[in-house]
Formats: C-alpha cells, structure tokens, sequence
C-alpha cells in the first residue's frame, strides 16, 4: 500500500460473521397436530397421519393428521353452517374487526411464526422475518378496511359473497399464502377450507391457533392438512364448495380446471412462472446485480414469479455476468436459522431432484453451469446458487420453470427482440425492466405479456397492489381491490 | 442511425466510455499508485476536454436510489463474530482520524487531542494509536510536534475549508501552507457549485493542482455529498477526484447535513471498486461526520467488505473523520474483553 508510515499493523484476521441464530426456543412444537375443523382442533377420521420435516437437517418436527375424505366432509359442512348462519349475515364492520385482531395477532406473534415458518420451510429467517411475516399481517390489515366497504369497490350496489371457498395453497410461502386466500375471501363474507401443502402445515395450524385466540366464530374458517391428491382433490371437487381458489403448479392447475368444467364453481387459478428480467445497457448496474440476485435467488428462486430468465443486452453481457458472479461469491448459504443467511434449504426431497434433473438436462443441451465454491451441509436439502450462460431460448432450462436457485442468462440486442423474447414463453406472471429510461418502461410493460412488470425492482409485494398470470401462469387477481372480485359473486 | 456509424472513425476518435474501460480492465491485484503512468495512461484522455470529461461522466452507469438504499439496509442487519468483533473494534480505532475543526480550536485543544491520538485508552496501552490527527492548517506545526515520533499522521483540511468558496490562488496557497507545516495528507474540498453547474473541467483541475501542491503528502478529495445530494452526482464526482489523482475520497467536511450515509459510503465504494478494476489503483474512502457508535462503525466495515473487500479494511484504504466515536469503540472494546460496560468516566475527554 502506498501509505507507508502507517507501518506496526497488526496481524491480519479474517472477517468473519457470526452464526446469529434465532432462539428456536420461542416456538412450541407439538408433537402431534390435529384438524382444525368447526373452530377446535380434532383428530382424523380415519386415523391417518404423516410426518413434516426440517429441509435443513431432514429432522422430524411434528406429526401431522392427514385428513381423509370424512374429515373433508365435516370441514366443508362446519363451513357452510358458518356461512349460512353467522359470517355471511354479519356486517362488514363487524367482520373487520375480527380481521384486524387476527392481523394484530400475527404481528405480536410474528419471531415465533417466523420461526416456524424457517423451520418447515427452509428459507432464510431474514426472509420470513422480513418479508413472509409482515405481509401476511398486511393482507388481513388491507382487507379488514374493504370488509364493511364492499358497496364502494366497484362491483355493484349489493355485491354477495360467493359462499364457502376450497382453498389449496403451496409451500413456497406457507403462511403468506394462507393470508393471500384467508384475507379477502373473510372479508367478503366467505368461509373457508384451507388446505396448506403437505410439506408444510405448521405455519397453517399455527394461524388456526391465533383464529381461535381471535375468537373468530366456529366453522369460519377450517384446516385440513395431508396430501394433495386426498384431501386436497376431495375438497375442491366437494358439492359443498363454492368456490376453489389454487395456487402451485400449472400442471396441477390444468388437471383442476378440468376436473372442475361444467360444474359452475367459481375458480382462480396462480400457476408457475418462467420470468425475464430484462437489464439494458443504460441501467443502474449495481442495483440491476442486486434486483437479479434478489429476482431468482430470494426464497432459493422457490417463486412463482421468480426472475429465472436473465435477459441482458448484449452491450454489457459480459460486465453483467462478470459481476453478477462476484457478487454471488459473497452470498451466504447455509442454516436457515441464522439472520445471515441469504439462500436456505430447498423444500423437499422430490423438488431438490426435480431441480438437479432441470439442470442436469441444462448442461447436456449444451449450456455452460457456474456456481460459487460454497460447502453445502451434508444433511438436508441443499442447492447451490448457479447461473447458466451460453443458453438459447430453445433449451428446456429457458423454457420450463426450475422453482429453484438457478438462472438462465440470454441476450438481446433491442427493446423489440428483448420483449420477443420475453414474451416466448407458455408463462405470463411477471416481468423485470432495468433502465434508467422512463419512456421506455412504460413501453415495455405495455408490450410485455405478464400480469405483474416490476421496473428497477424486482420481487416486491404489497396488499394493495393486484397479482396474478396471463395464460399458463393461471388467472384471477389477488391483492388490491381486484382481489375481491374472485371472492364476490359478481 | 447510418449517418452516425459512418461519422465514427475506425480507430477510435473520442475518449473511452465507462464500458469500453472496463473492456479493457486489468486484473485486480496490482496495486498502483493513483496518478502513476498506469493509471495516466489509461484515463488521459477521459479529461482531455470539458466534453469528454462530461461524456465520460454522463456515460457511467447511473445509481438507482430505493435500490442502493435497499441494500445498504440490508447490509446493515449483517452480525459480525465474536472473535472478528474485538478486531474490528481494534482497526476502527486504527482507522479513526481524530478530528477538531472549530473556530475556538486553540494549541492547548489540539495537543490535548494528539495525546489521546496517541494513547487512546490510558488504562489499556493494548490500544493502538488512530491513524491520524484532523485539523485545520495554522494548527498543523503544533500537531506535528506533539505527534513526533508518534506514527500518527497530521492531516490538515485545506482549500478554504469547508465552502471551497475562494480563488484558486488563495485554495493552493493554503495547502502550500499546511504541507510547509508538516501536514503528512491534505483533506481538500471540491467546488461544489463548479460541480453542480456542470463545469467538471474546472473542478478536475483543482484536484490536479492540489494533487501537485501537495508533495509527498496525501490527498484525501472531500465531495462535501451533502450538497451533491443525488448518488449519480456522487458517482460522478468521485471518479473526477480519482481521475484528479485523489489517494482517498471522503464524504464530507462534517459541516453540512447529511454528512457520511451507509448508501453514500456504499456508492463511493463502488466507485473506487470498478476505478480498481479499470485501473488497478487502489483509491481510500474516508467516511466523515455523523458517526458516533460503534455500531454503525462496525455497519461500514461490513458494507466496505461486502463491496470492495478485505483489502480495504486497512487504515491505508479505509478512515472515520471522528471524534466521539473513539471512545465508545474504547467502551465497547472493553466490553468485549471484560464482560461489563465501564463508565462514560473512564474514558478520557479529548
């Protein structure tokens, strides 16, 4: 170094971070949960049980009831009666304000959801803490002010609840999730019956315990955990539902619409996704980095809407990628736990295959794979971050959804073929634009083909803001006023 | 679209472009002195004229501010080891320039304060001493004899400190007058209102005169970001004063509101990253004004080594203008080895 008369240094350490872990102690785990049918927890009818797991270590955490086509049957009547009988006739203002308890509660209990939610789930706690959380305690704030407001949204002078919503819900984002279906459907005047995916119920049952604490009446709103392919087809195909709300893959989606057709049940549909986000040459690079690393590598790129589809212009392609991998180099992965970590487990075993075989594929269609040197625990679920350069918009890791920490890089030379390309897609849900041009992302997301075009930002929600897919990515809107519409009877 | 191509000589006819330069970067790892041939060559002609330099500056690649803001943020909730916490309390204290710049500044303020510069801590001669004292030029031969032998720098704000608002005659005089005294680095300030109506030329020149006027001593550009207020300006002229020849660039003089931020220290870091990568000088940042604890201390060693890296935790590379904080890096030091906070008391007053 140059500034020589500063000479008796002494000796070099490395800097390190401190594993900063959130006390698990806060959450209390049950060993064993039940149903949570007609406002009490109760055991299955048929007995039938299976086990949820930490991703991050494979440990069991709980034993949860798998609900059988009996307990399907008591969840959907206990919700029709509540319906019928106490929910719909009650008025807004009084519905809203059970919705602003449940709403306070979460945020007073919002370390140990938190926590809970990590530990199912296998995301950072930054994130749940940060983002998971606090949303979810935003959408029931947000619809609580529409519940006694519902004559002014737009949808008529006397707009009616549809009745009792089946809703069925991933594990990407467990408890956000819940709030996205539980929130508006309550606030119109509906009922539920939540089914949480199988991998991850305990964020659900830890919401039906703060429901009960907010003294919501009986049968309003239900949980039945266990597998999609029991539980979760028998409620959306029951006589008594109304209304079926889905949010998970598009090949679940398909099948859903099709078992649905000709029945007359309402039906809202949020499927995968394929996403562009689109860097040009004048955009603010630093951030750019910043929104693609956040756009595929936050939730381990475990989001429908995920940026998978790095579009560069090929101006700055190789700054882009050069820093984009200095940058990764610094991320931290590893236990969810710890307020340091930036990429958790992925969240179970079927889904860590299903993104090795992606990739496996990536590479033998030619594409080149690169991934920071970073030690993976030994067990649980893990995935590097990674990045695959040289792809053509033919290969399969550009076209088909990963639903994991991996990104595809492609070129383009104009704002024309960036959009061409952006749009060749069987998806639509969202979009990212990069540029310091004002004029041209609002040209952009008039020709871009995606329900949600974040510009010079990516991965961003908020209740008040609608989202929801074009084509394959499904359709409806959750969120904003728009939100209400799928649970109106409009 | 034509007419332009055709206009564009082969060869090359303007300067390089921020893009064109990272094209031709070299490796990080030579560290070069700014203003070496090296450096020289490869941005001569970025300031050949006034519309390059403003082409040049123009063409870097803008800062978004929720995005920059975001991540600063971000960055702040990062919690450092134990083991790593004691030595970066240790190098914060090693990185402070302790600094006065008052008007009631008299000889018996400033011996007062390079005795505590070269023992902070009384009770502890563990402390290293901080990098250097801050002060203003009629001061600096009393520092200078009060440090002697002491390995703690004198640094001398200059350039009619803290408005800048004077000829460039009176600007050089007084850091002729301060290196005369014995000042080991110079802390000038750029003119903010050259900057802000655009006249980048005139200011890349005051740089390079001081730069020239300083000697052997070293040149910390302060960008006053304050009153550059957007983080492009702060981009921008953080690359005139590298450009300039700057051995450090620093937030501010302390005497406007807001002084150093986390997003300003983040951008200024970049800056200096990507002018490394370009030109394979290794430029210091100083961040000045406004730090108090510990804690944040500790918030800006994290964001400069998520940023730029472990080279630049070195007092060489990375300074605090303080005062206050020094003694809660003390206290929290001494938390750390004896489990218990002390008093305010212990802890001399400077």
């Amino acid at each position: 170094m140059s500034n020589s008369y500063l000479t008796d240094q002494p000796e070099h350490v490395v800097w390190e971070y401190s594993p900063a872990p959130e006390s698990r102690s806060i959450v209390h785990l049950q060993p064993s949960y039940g149903l949570f049918i007609g406002g009490s927890f109760v055991e299955p009818v048929d007995g039938n049980t299976y086990r949820t797991e930490n991703p991050a270590t494979e440990e069991v955490l709980a034993e949860i009831a798998a609900a059988g086509l009996g307990d399907v049957d008591r969840a959907v009547e206990a919700a029709g009666r509540a319906q019928k009988t106490v929910w719909g006739p009650m008025p807004g203002a009084e519905r809203a304000k059970y919705l602003f308890r449940i709403a306070r509660i979460i945020q007073e209990r919002s370390r140990e959801l938190a926590v809970l939610e990590s530990l199912d789930n296998g995301k950072p706690i930054r994130e749940s803490r940060d983002v998971d959380v606090p949303l979810a305690a935003a959408h029931f704030f947000y619809y609580a002010g529409w519940a006694d407001k519902l004559e002014h949204a737009g949808f008529g002078p006397h707009p009616s609840p549809i009745g009792v919503a089946g809703q069925v819900i991933p594990w990407n984002f467990p408890l956000m999730m819940a709030a996205w279906k539980l929130a508006p459907a309550l606030a119109a005047g509906n009922t539920c019956v939540l089914k949480p995916a199988t991998t991850t119920p305990l964020t659900a049952l830890l919401l039906a315990e703060i429901i009960q604490q907010a003294d919501l009446p009986p049968g309003v709103v239900n949980v039945l955990t266990g597998a999609g392919s029991v539980a979760g087809a028998a409620l959306v195909a029951h006589p008594g539902i109304d209304k079926v709300a889905f949010t998970g893959s598009t090949e679940v989606g398909k099948d859903l619409q099709r078992a649905l057709a000709g029945k007359g049940k309402h039906l809202t549909l949020e499927l995968g996704g394929k996403a562009a986000n689109i860097v040009f040459e004048d955009a603010a690079l630093d951030q750019a980095i910043e929104g693609i690393v956040n756009g595929i590598f936050f939730n381990q790129g475990e989001v429908c809407c995920a940026g998978s589809r790095l579009l560069v212009q090929e101006s700055i392609a190789d700054a882009v990628v050069e820093r984009l991998k200095s940058r990764l180099s610094t991320l931290r992965v590893g236990d969810p736990l710890d307020k340091n970590t930036d990429l958790g487990a992925i969240n179970n075993a079927d889904q860590l295959e299903k993104i090795r075989s992606l990739v496996e594929e990536g590479e033998a269609e030619g594409a080149v794979r690169w991934s920071p040197s970073c030690a993976l625990p030994e067990h649980g679920y893990w995935f590097p971050p990674t990045v695959f350069t040289n792809v053509s918009p033919s290969q399969s890791i550009a076209r088909e959804e990963i639903f994991g920490p991996v990104l595809s890089v492609l070129t383009f030379r104009t704002p024309e073929e960036a959009v061409a390309k952006a749009n060749n897609t069987t998806y639509g849900l969202s979009a990212g634009v990069w540029t310091e041009k004002g004029s041209r992302i609002l040209w952009m997301a008039q020709h871009l083909r995606a329900g949600v075009v974040w510009a010079n930002t990516f991965n961003r929600f908020d209740p008040t803001s609608p989202f929801g897919g074009y084509r394959e990515s499904g359709f409806g809107r959750e969120g904003g006023r728009h939100g209400l519409a799928a649970y109106l009877d409009v | 679209m034509d007419s332009e191509a055709m206009t564009t000589v082969p060869g090359r006819s303007g300067p390089p472009g921020w893009l064109e330069l990272q094209r031709t970067s070299r490796p990080l790892g030579g560290a070069v002195a700014a203003g070496s041939s090296a450096v020289g060559e490869v941005l001569a002609e970025v300031g050949r004229s006034e519309a390059d330099l403003r082409r040049f500056l123009h063409g870097l690649p803008g800062v978004d501010q929720v995005g920059a803001e975001a991540r600063a943020a971000s960055l702040a909730t990062r919690s450092i080891k134990t083991s790593s916490k004691l030595w970066a309390l240790e190098m914060a204290v090693r990185m402070i320039d302790l600094t006065t710049l008052e008007g009631a500044d008299t000889a018996g303020k400033v011996m007062s304060l390079c005795a505590k510069a070269r023992r902070p801590d009384p009770a502890d001669a563990a402390v290293p001493p901080v990098a250097a004292v801050c002060i203003y030029p009629d001061l600096v031969p009393v520092a200078k004899r009060a440090l002697a032998g002491s390995g703690v720098a004198v640094a001398s704000v200059a350039t009619a400190f803290p408005s800048g608002r004077a000829s460039i005659a009176v600007k050089l005089a007084d850091v002729r007058d301060a290196v005369a005294g014995g000042a080991d680095e110079i802390d000038m300030v750029i003119d903010r209102g050259a900057f802000l109506s655009g006249r980048y030329g005139l200011v890349l020149e005051e740089v390079q005169a001081v730069k020239e006027a300083c000697g052997q001593a070293h040149l910390k550009v302060i960008l006053e970001t304050g009153e550059l207020v957007t983080y492009d300006n702060v981009r921008r002229a953080s690359y005139l004063a590298m450009v300039g020849g700057a051995d450090f660039i620093k937030t501010s003089t302390g005497k406007v509101s807001p002084a150093a931020t986390l997003p300003v220290a983040l951008v200024m870091l970049e800056a200096v990253r990507d002018f490394a990568e370009i030109t394979g000088a290794f430029v210091g940042v100083k961040v000045a004004g406004g730090i108090r604890s510990a804690k944040d201390a500790l918030r800006y060693l994290v964001v400069v080594n998520e940023t730029v890296g472990e080279a630049w935790l070195d007092p060489s590379l990375f300074r605090f203008g303080a005062s206050s904080l020094l003694n809660d890096l003390l206290m929290q030091r001494s938390k750390q080895l004896s489990g218990a906070y002390a008093g305010r008391e212990d802890f001399s007053f400077e």
